[in-house]
């Protein structure tokens, strides 16, 4: 059977009636010539043919694929029967196009950000080379472990046996000169073989090799050393070259250094999440790396089919080798001695490390997502199955006239899945409003957020849920009415007075499982809800970040080289700032608060305490200016800011955070005049002031013990050198005109007029990088908000319909019930307890579901238990209170019935 | 087979075919000649014979069929494959001549 033949049928039979003519008309000349009268020749040459239309059929059926054939019948079936009544499609289709295409926004996202590969080559060979160090408390952390150290990688690089390249980079910013405006930029600078194992081609020129990697001028006080060379990156080269390929062997200053441009990366090449406008090389100069300087990250890409258990082990091995081969300097001790850090590789697929924990979020909202899908699913069934009951008699007529079971099942069938399709037509139309409602408010740190797109695999999904769903929507009508129940259909023909029990089964189930499932996902928006409340509660450590104004400004030692000169420059920035109009303080530090700079930390040891073995819990360290504090709004626990008095007397002077002074000394006022040091040749520091905890690590982190460090101290470790100085810092500026453009024209303005060659970066106010830091909360919480009252919509819309067919069904008793004296409030009672049994049913099993379900939302949960009190009644007794109302409604018509307008209606 | 037979001399329009066939056995197979149409037709499907229009004898507008080379190729298949159950079917019935 072929499709061609099944679509040429008309005209085979056509052609074929036409021969079978012919044949007669021969026949009948026969015949005729024989002798016979007309008439009879005629008749004679039929009786020879047989049966015309037997003939005509067989052969039109050998050109038939019934299937098809009667699958075409039933679509336009369908269709017509969707033609008819316009509402209820329309509901039907409405409700499946938000839920098809909710779900099909939060598949593509899932999917661009999880599923897909990354762009790389072979990307299932890359990992980042974490590692946990837990006796390193404060400088790992659970998310990030241990970053690499400089000697950490030559041993790495040098010695593994399991890897085909392994690199480390670091991303940062530089400030690039002589273009057109000072800008600074963003950076990634990487060592040898980080581009080796990411392996992707440059669009022009050529990577950054070993050779760039080798230093060519001394930088003071660093393990890196300048090099000579930079790539660019693809956007980087459009905006300052034009694309022009002759950029390559160009000069660029990157930090008043001019360096060779080599070679240009293709569009939207990233390191791991970072996507920089230049990649530097490292060099790393060998003869001053130490063992310390836990700073970078490590990337790699294993040999084809090592294992991350074997990587894992290899890298174990050469730990010790680590230790043992480098120093930290002479009377620092063996590098044994970060045995106590109990370091362990624990390396991971690069794909993990990109996606982070924003897969957890991402699979909630997919699950709550899908839950709002059963929900409208259930909704859509039961219009089905109001539909097939008015439909009963017509279902039991074909029944009759000899439609075999299979045959009315599968016409329902074709009837929901059409539904199911359409509605996933509609619904790609809503997915892509949906999407761009979700990038808008996606979390900052959703990765590839740029990637996001709907793609074939999408359009897959879309296609199985919509054929899927519509299947699942049919299924239970089907079965329900294709049953042969045909005498009994017909022989009450629409005369029942009441309806059985047995009939609102179906119904009821289905409107007991919505309710649950919305009960589980207004528990989960609801816990989100609490979760924002308990973080807007939380003190961050600064105030009215709305009026703070925060811009970095890097002094690279190539513009400005002596410290004193840096500090002095920082401090006339302030002061030129201070006098912006309406600016009431101002102050800089290394960074502001949440602004997730690379943190700074070491050993702390108060004056009087030993530790064992010489090893001191590790303490965050911030460089602060003056006026700092003040400006922020950091409360003042105890003692004094500093002063710049201090600061240019290189006074041995820490200010330290109130939770720390808890741990040292007992109390804030007790810390004051105690003195606390990093090692023992440093000299004493003494305690003049204690701040309030500052949440330095984002809303949802607890607060690390902080030790504040004055901008500029003395240089500590090499005897009669210039002090050190922070260049890179954060300005934060308090006025009520922070954040508005003429404000950031006149810091803009006051900046260049101190020095024209400093950039000014990442322009925003306090309320940005606070709001930054709640995004993935507020993420959440936007989308458990949508699909929980999504949910609580379609379950209160399914308990009034069905609520509203029943007293609809059930008019005719009613009118009896009058008749009989029933009064109009029992009458309401009678339906609002229906409604209410229904919605304690639903909410009982919901309670259950939840209380399982939200465990899963553990990790984006904060401050409170998933199994939170005060949620757990507040959403039931809003899903009760709602059902009344949505059940209320119907009832009150029930109890206007005229009963005798019913019983004439009879 | 027989209505590849009767075609492998010259092309023939239905009706010939059917009397051909029902003379060509000495009116041992007798059928409803309207019974040869669905077999043309799936004839004509596989490919075996052709069809055109054209005009009968009696100047009668009639659909003519003609052998295809692949239906000739079928014939001498069919009429070997033909030959040899006869034979067998022979040789079971009558296992004395042998």
């Amino acid at each position: 059977m072929s499709l061609r033949r099944f679509f040429r049928r008309e005209q085979w039979d056509r052609e074929r009636s036409e021969e079978i003519e012919s044949y007669v008309r021969i026949e009948t000349d026969e015949n005729v010539a024989r002798g016979l009268p007309y008439a009879e020749a005629r008749a004679a040459a039929l009786r020879k043919l047989g049966n015309r239309t037997v003939i005509r059929e067989e052969i039109y059926r050998m050109n038939t694929v019934t299937f098809l054939d009667t699958l075409v019948g039933d679509i336009r079936y369908g269709l017509r029967m969707f033609a008819r009544s316009p509402t209820f499609t329309a509901a039907a289709l409405l409700t499946l196009a938000i839920g098809i295409g909710a779900n099909t926004a939060v598949f593509s996202v899932v999917n661009s950000v999880l599923v897909r590969p990354l762009r790389y080559p072979k990307a299932e060979e890359l990992v980042a080379l974490h590692q946990d160090a837990p006796g390193a408390a404060g400088l790992a952390n659970a998310a990030d472990g241990l970053a690499l150290s400089p000697s950490m990688y030559f041993t790495y690089a040098e010695q593994n046996r399991t890897f085909q390249a392994l690199g480390v980079w670091l991303a940062g910013t530089a400030n690039v000169t002589g273009l057109a405006e000072p800008e600074q930029v963003r950076t990634v600078s990487v060592s040898d073989g980080v581009l080796q194992a990411l392996g992707v081609p440059p669009t022009a020129g050529r990577w950054l090799l070993a050779a760039d990697q080798i230093p060519q001028a001394p930088e003071p006080m660093s393990f890196t050393r300048r090099s000579s060379t930079v790539m660019l990156s693809y956007g980087y080269w459009q905006r300052h070259f034009g694309g022009d390929r002759s950029a390559i062997g160009r000069s660029l200053t990157v930090d008043s250094l001019p360096r060779q441009i080599v070679g240009i990366m293709p569009k939207g090449f990233r390191i791991v999440k970072t996507e920089p406008d230049l990649i530097l090389p490292l060099a790393f100069d060998r003869s001053r790396v130490i063992l310390a300087g836990f700073a970078f990250n490590g990337i790699g890409r294993l040999k084809p089919g090592v294992t991350i258990v074997q990587a894992n082990a290899d890298l174990a091995r050469l730990l010790p080798v680590w230790m043992d081969t480098w120093t930290n300097g002479p009377g620092t001790g063996g590098g044994r001695w970060y045995e106590n850090w109990k370091i362990r590789p624990t390396i991971r697929p690069l794909k993990q490390q990109v996606v982070g924990n924003v897969g957890d979020v991402l699979w909630v909202v997919m699950g709550t997502i899908a839950l709002v899908m059963l929900i409208a699913c259930a909704n859509v069934t039961n219009l089905l199955l109001v539909r097939a009951e008015a439909r009963q008699h017509e279902l039991a007529l074909r029944a009759a006239l000899g439609a075999r079971v299979a045959r009315i099942v599968r016409s329902l069938l074709v009837e929901s899945v059409m539904l199911g399709l359409m509605g996933g037509a509609l619904g790609v139309g809503v997915a892509y409003a949906g999407l761009r409602l979700l990038v808008a408010i996606g979390p900052a740190d959703l990765p590839r957020l740029n990637e996001i797109s709907v793609d074939a695999r999408t359009f897959a999904f879309t296609l199985i849920l919509s054929v899927f769903s519509g299947l699942l929507l049919g299924l239970v009508p089907a079965l329900r009415y294709a049953g042969p129940r045909i005498s009994a259909a017909l022989q009450s023909a629409g005369r029942t007075l009441s309806v059985s029990r047995e009939r609102h089964r179906a119904r009821n189930l289905l409107v007991v499982a919505q309710v649950a499932i919305a009960l589980v996902l207004l528990v989960s928006a609801g816990l989100m809800i609490r979760t924002a409340q308990a973080l807007r509660t939380i003190e961050p450590g600064f105030t009215g970040a709305e009026h703070l104004q925060t811009v970095r400004i890097a002094i690279p030692s190539s513009l400005i080289p002596e410290p004193q000169r840096v500090i002095r420059t920082q401090n006339d920035l302030a002061d030129r700032l201070a006098v912006i109009p309406g600016v009431t303080s101002v102050g800089f530090a290394r960074e502001a608060p949440m602004e997730m700079e690379p943190p700074n930390w070491d050993n702390v040891f108060p004056e009087g305490k030993v530790y064992a073995g010489n090893v001191a819990p590790l303490r965050r360290f911030e460089n602060i200016s003056p006026g700092f504090l003040h400006t922020t709004g950091a409360r003042l626990v105890a003692g004094r800011e500093l002063t710049w008095t201090d600061v240019y007397g290189l006074r041995p002077m820490v200010l330290i955070s109130e939770n720390l002074a808890r741990e040292f000394w007992g109390t804030p006022a007790a810390a004051i005049g105690k003195r606390l040091r990093q090692y023992p040749s440093m000299p004493w520091q003494e305690v003049i002031g204690v701040v309030q905890d500052v949440r330095q690590n984002g809303i949802q982190e607890k607060a690390p013990e902080i030790v504040y460090w004055p901008a500029m101290m003395p240089n500590y470790f090499v005897r009669n050198a210039a002090p050190v100085v922070t260049r890179a810092v954060t300005f934060v500026i308090r006025s009520e005109r922070a954040g508005t453009e003429g404000f950031v024209t006149q810091v803009r303005q006051a900046v260049w007029a101190v020095n024209a060659s400093l950039p000014l970066a990442s322009v925003r106010t306090m309320r940005e990088i606070y709001e930054e830091s709640l995004a993935t909360t507020s993420f959440t919480l936007v989308m458990m908000g949508i699909a929980g009252a999504m949910a609580l919509m379609l379950g209160l819309i399914g308990i009034y319909g069905v609520i509203s067919y029943a007293v609809s069904q059930r008019t005719r008793e009613i009118g009896i019930r009058v008749a009989l004296g029933a009064e109009p409030g029992a009458l309401r009672r009678l339906f609002v307890r229906y409604g209410l049994a229904l919605a304690g049913a639903g909410t009982a099993m919901g309670l259950v579901a939840a209380a399982g379900l939200t465990r899963l939302m553990k990790s984006v949960l904060f401050g409170i238990s998933p199994v939170d009190p005060l949620t757990y009644t507040a959403v039931p007794l809003i899903l009760v209170a709602a059902t009344v109302l949505a059940s209320y409604l119907p009832a009150r018509r029930a109890a206007a019935v005229d009963p005798v307008k019913t019983l004439r209606a009879e | 087979m027989l209505v590849l037979r009767t075609l492998v001399l010259a092309p023939a329009h239905g009706h010939t075919i059917a009397h051909a066939i029902e003379r060509g056995s000495g009116d041992v197979l007798q059928v409803e000649h309207g019974s040869l149409y669905p077999a043309l037709h799936r004839l004509e499907d596989r490919g075996w014979i052709v069809s055109f229009w054209g005009t009968s004898e009696n100047n009668r507008k009639a659909k003519y069929y003609r052998l295809t080379p692949a239906g000739r190729k079928q014939l001498t298949v069919q009429t070997t494959r033909w030959e040899q159950v006869v034979r067998a079917i022979g040789r079971v019935l009558k296992p004395a001549t042998k």
